[in-house]
């Protein structure tokens, strides 16, 4: 695998753009805009409140960046985006004949004129779809995490990955910590062995229950479905996919490279009734990496429970802290280190970086490292979800294909609840 | 303000006895009223209210005793009759009680909860609070003018909290919020005006910023915490809510922010 050859100061370096370091690409990027100019035109696939968010942050950015094609499954959500980007005037007027909604209207969006960035906010579930799309006419991409539910959908992703790294195309992901100065400060500081060798790991992500729309009459399955997505595996991966990824992530960051096998548990406990759909609401994994050190993760979603969204990385000589809601990212023992440089909001700063990347002819190409944290989080469900000890391979090459390949608004039931044992 | 005054939640205000003021104050004024601990009705969770006397142009008041603590805004959170506003939804009718949407990641920011302030609220999200428990109460509870705020603190003697380390700030907060009470009262029998978190006080305008919040928190140093301290509020406050529109109730980069509520003397 390409990890292993890599060092860890590469690994971090591939990160650290913020830090000003960039990946070459190797092939210089076709230039962003038919003209040749440098002006940016998104066409943003998903309007839902990320979307929409990811949209303003990339036009907050940088100069020149404009959205100039929407796309949704729900005309709603086309609507209710046209009139929320009007507040960026000029930069966010999308005419009639350039909001496309439908299934797929994701098509459409990436093949519109003027669209060379194409950011992604769907549902996890139609990522791997949408992201061979866009890298197959060329458009550069930013897509939220994750990037998939399924080994099926990572294995289409890692083959995305390799075409846009040929085609020169930039390619940067939502897990926004990898632009979060002091994350690439204090994580920089322990590759280069402030805390000394890594033994363990640990990752946090609690917190409370979500959002839940009720259903409407008028809604099939399907809709119902999507517009709950965060409850159904199929479109979310559950909640350690769809958000714990980021905690794994600075993990597999700080590791160098991700976990060989997982073993965990979970289940559910409060999210019981058919609202919610079949996901878990929570999980423990015990994860092993090739050199032998473990990272113990867990996420939950339960009400009035204790909460911590955090990392902890431990070394032989130090423990690095982590945890981007105050701000801390400090080093204790060893090196002692606390960052107190100035702080950029890392959800502009991802779209910052990636189109100066862009701009400069050397994109950099995030795919793969977020395709490997989301395999990371698909590994310690499946071990969830079945109760068995579940290796790299196995979820890689994993047949269980969550997505179905057909989509048509109408009936779609409900998985059972997975029983840890009792499925094979 | 005519608020309703529903009979099972007058009947579960409980008013105590003795006055809970610090030294000094109801025989300084002995015409004001007590000060009082109340339930929130269909909760055991408790608060309690000192008085601030009236002087000459402006009426007297009870004040919080302490700031609103996460035990009593999850009550608010947690009832099921006040409608969930969501920030893309319109907002629902002059008399409909509105509460907060679920929030994303941990709404204690790992400072944890138990006898802790509500904080990294928005100014919304206070005043709708404020606004639920004198529905629920039948008592025109609201947030505290600035002046009113700052009567509290001068009255109170807290233009001294620093120099009596009465203040939770920068120099001895060891980079967090505290328990609220945790310090000595000032001489109204009021915790933590100056310090621990900053509070939220009415503006006369519900836009969500900019919004002004008084006396100066664990994050600040000595000379931005008193009585004459005051943040003005902008959207860097809830910079990293990566939604748009961002959530009207919670803020991703404000934890020096909290509340106290009042309550006019004459108003019922």
């Amino acid at each position: 695998m390409d990890d292993e050859t890599r060092t860890r100061r590469d690994f971090i370096r591939s990160s650290a753009v913020a830090g000003g370091t960039l990946l070459a690409a190797g092939l210089r990027a076709p230039a962003v805009h038919a003209a040749g100019s440098d002006a940016i035109g998104i066409g943003l696939v998903g309007c839902g409140g990320r979307g929409r968010g990811a949209a303003a942050d990339a036009v907050k950015s940088s100069p020149g960046v404009r959205v100039v094609a929407i796309g949704d499954a729900f005309a709603d959500r086309v609507s209710e985006t046209r009139e929320r980007l009007k507040e960026l005037g000029e930069a966010g007027a999308v005419p009639d004949e350039r909001a496309f909604v439908g299934l797929d209207a994701y098509q459409k969006v990436i093949a519109a004129p003027g669209v060379n960035y194409v950011i992604l906010a769907t549902p996890p579930g139609f990522r791997p779809t949408h992201l061979e799309a866009a890298v197959a006419a060329g458009k550069n991409v930013f897509t939220e995490k994750p990037v998939a539910v399924d080994g099926p959908g990572i294995r289409s992703v890692l083959a995305t990955a390799e075409a846009a790294k040929s085609k020169g195309l930039g390619v940067g992901a939502g897990t926004q910590r990898r632009h979060e100065l002091g994350y690439v400060e204090a994580l920089k500081r322990v590759q280069d062995g402030g805390i000394g060798e890594i033994l363990a790991a640990r990752a946090y992500w609690n917190q409370g229950s979500l959002w839940n729309k009720p259903r409407q009459s008028s809604w099939s399955d399907l809709e119902w479905q999507m517009r709950n997505w965060l409850y159904f595996t199929w479109l979310s991966g559950d909640h350690i996919v769809e958000q714990h990824v980021h905690n794994l992530d600075v993990i597999n960051w700080a590791m160098g490279g991700h976990p060989v096998q997982a073993m965990g548990m979970g289940g559910r406990q409060s999210r019981i009734s058919p609202e919610y759909g079949h996901g878990f609401d929570h999980f423990a994994i015990d994860y092993e990496y090739a050199n032998g050190r473990h990272m113990m993760s867990m996420c939950r979603q339960i009400p009035d429970c204790a909460n911590r969204v955090a990392e902890t990385i431990v070394g032989t000589k130090g423990s690095c802290e982590l945890e981007s809601g105050v701000k801390r990212y400090e080093l204790v023992g060893g090196s002692a280190y606390k960052f107190t440089g100035t702080f950029t909001n890392p959800y502009v700063q991802e779209h910052t970086d990636l189109i100066a990347s862009i701009r400069a002819g050397k994109p950099y190409n995030e795919l793969k490292q977020v395709a490997e944290s989301t395999l990371t989080a698909i590994m310690g469900r499946i071990s969830a979800y079945t109760g068995k000890a579940v290796s790299w391979e196995e979820a890689l090459a994993s047949s269980e294909a969550l997505v179905p390949t057909a989509l048509a608004f109408g009936p779609m039931p409900v998985p059972a609840v997975a029983r840890p044992g009792q499925v094979t | 303000m005519n608020v309703g005054r529903p009979a099972a939640a007058t009947a579960l205000l409980a008013l105590a006895g003795p006055a809970l003021c610090g030294p000094g104050t109801s025989g300084a004024v002995p015409e004001s009223p007590a000060g009082y601990t109340a339930t929130i009705p269909g909760s055991s969770v408790t608060f309690e209210m000192a008085s601030v006397p009236a002087e000459a142009g402006a009426p007297g008041f009870w004040i919080g005793r302490r700031e609103v603590t996460w035990a009593e805004y999850d009550v608010f959170r947690a009832d099921p009759q006040a409608k969930v506003q969501r920030a893309d939804e319109p907002p629902p009718g002059a008399d409909a009680i509105t509460r907060p949407t679920p929030p994303y990641a941990d709404e204690a920011f790992g400072f944890g909860k138990q006898g802790m302030p509500a904080l990294s609220i928005t100014h919304h999200a206070a005043a709708g609070y404020a606004r639920w428990l004198a529905r629920r109460t039948g008592h025109a509870y609201r947030l505290p003018t600035e002046r009113e705020w700052e009567r509290a603190c001068q009255k109170g003697g807290d233009a001294r909290a620093v120099a009596e380390g009465r203040a939770w700030i920068k120099d001895n907060a060891a980079d967090k919020p505290h328990p609220v009470g945790a310090k000595p009262a000032n001489a109204l029998g009021v915790f933590d005006l100056v310090g621990n978190v900053a509070e939220w006080v009415d503006s006369g305008s519900s836009a969500l910023y900019p919004q002004v919040a008084k006396g100066g928190s664990w994050m600040d140093d000595a000379g931005a915490a008193g009585c004459a301290a005051r943040r003005v509020s902008d959207p860097s406050w809830n910079e990293r809510d990566p939604q748009d529109p961002q959530s009207i109730w919670w803020q991703t980069d404000a934890t020096f922010v909290g509340f106290r509520v009042v309550r006019s003397f004459e108003a019922n």
